[in-house]
């Protein structure tokens, strides 16, 4: 019987089986942010245990509140960067050079076919679009991931997704995950890995991957996974460059990541994506989704183009391309955060800055910010936000406040209108 | 330090309850549990539930339906209850992360099956007083009581996450293991 890539992951990195079925697992990277690292680092403090396992694998940010908007974030932010400094993390990510997480990190290299990864943040499934297996854990696993560079699991099964045919003109990603999402519900892949396959994958960039993976935990999934690939050597070549003779070399060795065809699934799902239309949700639960006509009219105070889902390049150049020459509706607030300082450089030598501006967009600092309604955009009760964010739970974004999920390009559409609109008819 | 399971319960009658829910994201820029306890779920959308009522208050027990804790990582939702000494919570079933969270943490989250939580919620909906849920973790029991009336019933626990709350936690676990 063959192997999933969750699978292999986990047998190469098997530290302890204490009881079956539990897996304890080396860590490659230990990912950590200013909300939930703190409390571990005071504890480990308290226990006499201030110490890290290796400050090379270990990497932090600052990004949900920065720069800090009080006292008790500036406090976070302060025992996150003490720490940093104390224990020599030499990638630790301050204010400006700083950006959100799970899209710095990759944009970064550190994550590789075949890795291990956790982070005290649940969208560390991201990683997983480089073939790797990165999970999201809570504080106390954090912890023990600082001090010993380990991590327990139960083996996790996979579903595998296979996503055929093509994506019409104006269908991206996002709409692609929140369909699958809607397939699945928000309990559809617990205790499961995601794995997806089949041509329209292979056909993805990483960012548009890292897209699919982000939003794995909104069916409950571990970590989504993509299959390493050229595209994921070419994206990591500046990085790996010493390592190999070649992209073939490179392509090779990180094959054998890639999960075996017999492989055994706790399901196979087969999704034909030619005919998908973008997808809006409605309601506090990711998987409330429903196709774009059923949704456009809805009245919208808010548009927020941003976040580890879709502030990449690539999510901003889909944005820009619909509002290019035009403005956004002056009963609507339109906020654009680029997920990183690179992206945001990027987003300004291509020009899609100044059309953000022109159309009326504030442009705002890297940072997670409104999508957990913590700064920088947050919702007056009654007010509905189209976000291009992963999660519509109730008062995510503002107590009493309302998220449509949708791609950037629905969400520029829809700052042009005021209501939620369908940028193919545009 | 080891915890005592059980104690009058509150039923949350409700599936999918997420942890913006149990401890809303603003209150994440606190760096001591403690400071958590006002806000024990607060953004709870579900009829008749009042965040500052007394039976929220006297409860040492959360009763719950399926894929309770899902969405964010944050183990500020077991501290939340952990330091309004809620230290069990049963349910249909749970996100992976809240699960993990709440044994590392050295406290129970309990499976029991759609019938036997359907049990559970009727009988603490038909008593006028307290429902009181005791859990054995040795026998893999849970006892509750309500009106004199007593129904009991038995778990799975792993015997990983079992070894975890014998421990006191994950912390002391791994430390005193790798």
């Amino acid at each position: 019987m063959g192997q999933t890539t969750a699978e292999k992951i986990f047998a190469a990195h098997l530290r302890d089986e204490p009881f079956p079925g539990t897996k304890v697992l080396d860590l490659d990277r230990v990912l950590c942010h200013e909300i939930t690292t703190p409390v571990a680092i005071a504890d480990l403090e308290s226990r006499g245990k201030d110490r890290v396992y290796d400050n090379t694998k270990i990497k932090a940010v600052i990004d949900h509140v920065t720069p800090s908007k009080d006292s008790k974030t500036a406090l976070q932010a302060k025992m996150l960067r003490d720490w940093a400094r104390r224990h020599e993390i030499k990638d630790f990510f301050d204010i400006g050079h700083n950006g959100v997480c799970h899209a710095l990190f990759p944009e970064k290299g550190y994550i590789r076919p075949g890795f291990t990864a956790i982070m005290g943040d649940s969208h560390t499934c991201t990683h997983g679009a480089f073939g790797a297996f990165a999970a999201g854990v809570g504080t106390t696993d954090l912890e023990v991931g600082i001090l010993k560079g380990v991590c327990a699991f139960r083996e996790p099964k996979s579903i595998r997704i296979n996503l055929t045919g093509s994506l019409a003109k104006g269908v991206y990603a996002k709409d692609v995950i929140l369909y699958v999402i809607g397939q699945l519900g928000v309990n559809g892949a617990t205790d499961r890995v995601i794995e997806f396959h089949g041509p329209v994958v292979e056909s993805m960039s990483m960012d548009a991957r890292m897209t699919l993976c982000n939003m794995a935990i909104e069916a409950g999934g571990t970590s989504g996974i993509c299959q390493p690939d050229m595209v994921t050597v070419d994206y990591l070549w500046p990085f790996i460059e010493s390592e190999f003779v070649s992209k073939q070399a490179a392509l090779e060795e990180y094959s054998r990541w890639c999960a075996d065809s017999d492989a055994d699934y706790d399901k196979i799902l087969d999704f034909d994506v030619s005919e998908l239309v973008p997808h809006v949700t409605y309601g506090y639960k990711p998987d409330c989704v429903k196709p774009i006509d059923e949704m456009v009219g809805t009245k919208i105070d808010q548009v927020y183009i941003g976040t580890c889902t879709n502030g990449r390049i690539e999510d901003l150049r889909q944005a820009a391309e619909v509002l290019k020459g035009r403005k956004i509706a002056v009963s609507l607030r339109g906020i654009v955060s680029p997920a990183t300082p690179k992206i945001f450089q990027e987003a300004l030598s291509e020009g899609l800055i100044q059309i953000f501006m022109d159309a009326g967009f504030c442009v705002t600092n890297p940072t997670c910010g409104a999508c957990l309604g913590m700064s920088n955009g947050v919702l007056a009760e009654g007010e509905a936000c189209a976000s291009t964010s992963n999660r519509n739970f109730n008062g995510r974004m503002g107590k009493g406040g309302m998220v449509h999920l949708m791609s950037p390009s629905t969400a520029a559409a829809t700052a042009i209108t005021g209501v939620i609109t369908d940028a193919r008819a545009l | 330090m080891k915890k005592t399971f059980g104690g009058p319960a509150i039923i949350l009658d409700r599936s999918d309850i997420n942890t913006d829910e149990i401890i809303p994201a603003k209150y994440l820029t606190e760096v001591t549990k403690e400071a958590l306890k006002p806000y024990c779920l607060e953004d709870l959308k579900l009829e008749g539930f009042d965040p500052n009522g007394k039976t929220l208050k006297n409860a040492r027990v959360v009763v719950s339906r399926e894929n309770f804790g899902c969405g964010s990582s944050r183990e500020h939702a077991p501290w939340v209850f952990e330091v309004n000494e809620i230290y069990t919570v049963i349910a249909e079933s749970y996100a992976r992360i809240f699960r993990q969270n709440m044994f590392n943490c050295g406290m129970l989250a309990i499976e029991l099956s759609k019938a036997d939580i359907n049990t559970l919620i009727a009988l603490g909906k038909e008593t006028t007083g307290d429902l009181d849920v005791q859990v054995k973790l040795q026998e893999q029991q849970v006892i509750a009581s309500a009106n004199g009336r007593e129904e009991s019933f038995s778990f799975e626990i792993s015997p990983f996450d079992k070894a975890l709350v014998e421990a006191g936690g994950w912390v002391e676990y791994a430390d005193a293991r790798y």
